[in-house]
């Protein structure tokens, strides 16, 4: 078990990618301290942590610093072997890897511009969006979770859509998670939200729809002073 | 140890992603079918394999796909453990270093690098190549790190970072061929000058590296394909 002061980890209480480095924390049942950054204030330390990308969350192991949130999570599951969160198989795991980063790269990706756009970017992002979760919605075949009967690395990489693409929706007003286009998934959200390590660390919702409503409202004031 | 026709590569000469799997495969000693797709169209067998992203590499192991050439070469790792060397670093601080640099080379820095060819005008194009260098900088920073003195990322063998880099000497070749600016400078990023020329010396790489020649002739090719006023 690590000592407490041991782990640390920096983020930002909104952030669905510290949130899932928590989750595999909390599943794994390792002690940690929580750093909150200001992220419109960044402090000297997240920028001495990490350089390249100044972002959280940002893991700090007994010395040792990880960055990239997908990437925390397998230096937590390599380095901790209780619960483990990647399959075993060589291809399981590649398909493990491969739906994250397709979750990641069209889903999130395009959701977000979605939320944060109007007019034919955001019709084409919810395109994409959408599209995009169509293929993941066959993923889950049948399985109470992605990583089978309990959570896995799938499922903490694709959690935010649970919790934080409904409020993304409501503020961009659209529908991207559609339980008439994907039940399964949003089946599968249900049951995600209800597990009681997931649970303790979902941020509010109605503080959500204020942070993400403001931030919207910001970038596209920026966009229009272009 | 796999069988003629069990393993299969989907892809392209040109590109760098596909020779991602390619040197892994010729690291572990895995005989492969190189299934070379045209210019300009999609096999169906691609788009069946790859429906979600529609791109190569494609690798086939007894049939079933695998996509994304990273997701690609950590497989190849797994699946061959006692060929050859371990593509990934063995300790898992250093594998997330490893993978960190990885990320930060196919999200930030490749995109700098086609950027260079999309820039319009000098000034744009200057910039182009300015963050390119800067890239190159970090990875050079990066390189001191990790490689402790030895000549590779990976350590005395090619490994997951050499790989994810290394891939794209040819096409960084050619860039400075054509824009006429030196990006492997000796003088800027002496660590990684050398290690290029390693890298493409590796008998692993040397097969699938395409002479520079040969890509920037390739590059003319498609440049010419997009001037080219639309068909009617």
């Amino acid at each position: 078990m690590a000592n407490p002061k041991e782990v640390e980890l920096l983020g930002l209480w909104v952030s669905p990618f510290v949130r899932r480095v928590e989750w595999a924390l909390k599943l794994k049942g390792i002690a940690y301290d929580y750093i909150e950054e200001d992220i419109l204030n960044k402090s000297p330390l997240l920028l001495r942590l990490n350089p390249v990308h100044q972002k959280v969350p940002v893991l700090v192991h007994g010395g040792r610093v990880v960055s990239e949130s997908l990437l925390i999570l397998e230096y937590i599951d390599e380095t901790w072997k209780q619960s483990p969160l990647l399959p075993r198989d060589p291809y399981d795991r590649a398909m493990a890897r491969f739906w994250a980063s397709v979750a990641e790269g069209k889903v999130l990706e395009n959701a977000w511009i979605a939320l944060n756009s109007e007019g034919e970017e955001k019709e084409r992002a919810v395109q994409l969006a959408t599209e995009a979760l169509g293929h993941i919605e066959g993923v889950i075949k049948g399985k109470a979770f992605f990583g089978g009967e309990g959570i896995g690395y799938l499922d903490l990489a694709i959690g935010w859509v649970s919790h934080w693409l409904p409020v993304w929706d409501e503020v961009g007003s659209m529908k991207i998670f559609d339980p008439a286009k994907f039940p399964t998934t949003v089946a599968w959200a249900g049951r995600f939200v209800e597990h009681p390590v997931i649970k303790e660390k979902l941020p509010p919702r109605d503080k959500m729809v204020v942070y993400f409503r403001d931030k919207r409202s910001r970038i596209m004031a920026s966009k229009s002073h272009v | 140890m796999a069988k003629v026709g069990e393993v299969k590569l989907i892809g392209a000469w040109p590109s760098p992603f596909v020779m991602r799997p390619r040197i892994a495969l010729n690291l572990k000693g895995v005989e492969y079918e190189f299934l070379e797709e045209k210019f300009g169209g999609k096999s169906d067998l691609l788009l069946r394999s790859n429906p979600v992203h529609k791109k190569i590499p494609v690798l086939l192991h007894a049939d079933r796909p695998i996509c994304e050439s990273l997701v690609i070469v950590q497989y190849i790792d797994k699946s061959w453990p006692s060929s050859g060397p371990s593509i990934l670093p063995s300790d898992p601080y250093d594998r997330a270093i490893a993978r960190f640099w990885a990320a930060y080379i196919d999200e930030k820095w490749f995109p700098s690098m086609s950027g260079i060819a999309r820039a319009q005008g000098e000034e744009a194009k200057k910039a182009a190549i300015d963050q390119v260098a800067e890239g190159l900088s970090l990875l050079e920073d990066a390189f001191g790190k990790i490689s402790k003195g030895k000549p590779f990322f990976g350590g005395d063998a090619i490994g997951f970072l050499d790989i994810a880099l290394g891939c794209f000497i040819g096409w960084l070749r050619v860039t400075e061929r054509t824009q006429g600016v030196k990006l492997l400078d000796e003088a800027k990023v002496p660590g990684l000058a050398k290690w290029a020329g390693r890298f493409c010396a590796d008998g692993a790489v040397k097969g699938v590296m395409p002479e520079t020649e040969k890509l920037a002739e390739f590059a003319k090719l498609i440049m010419g394909k997009f001037k080219a006023p639309p068909p009617q």
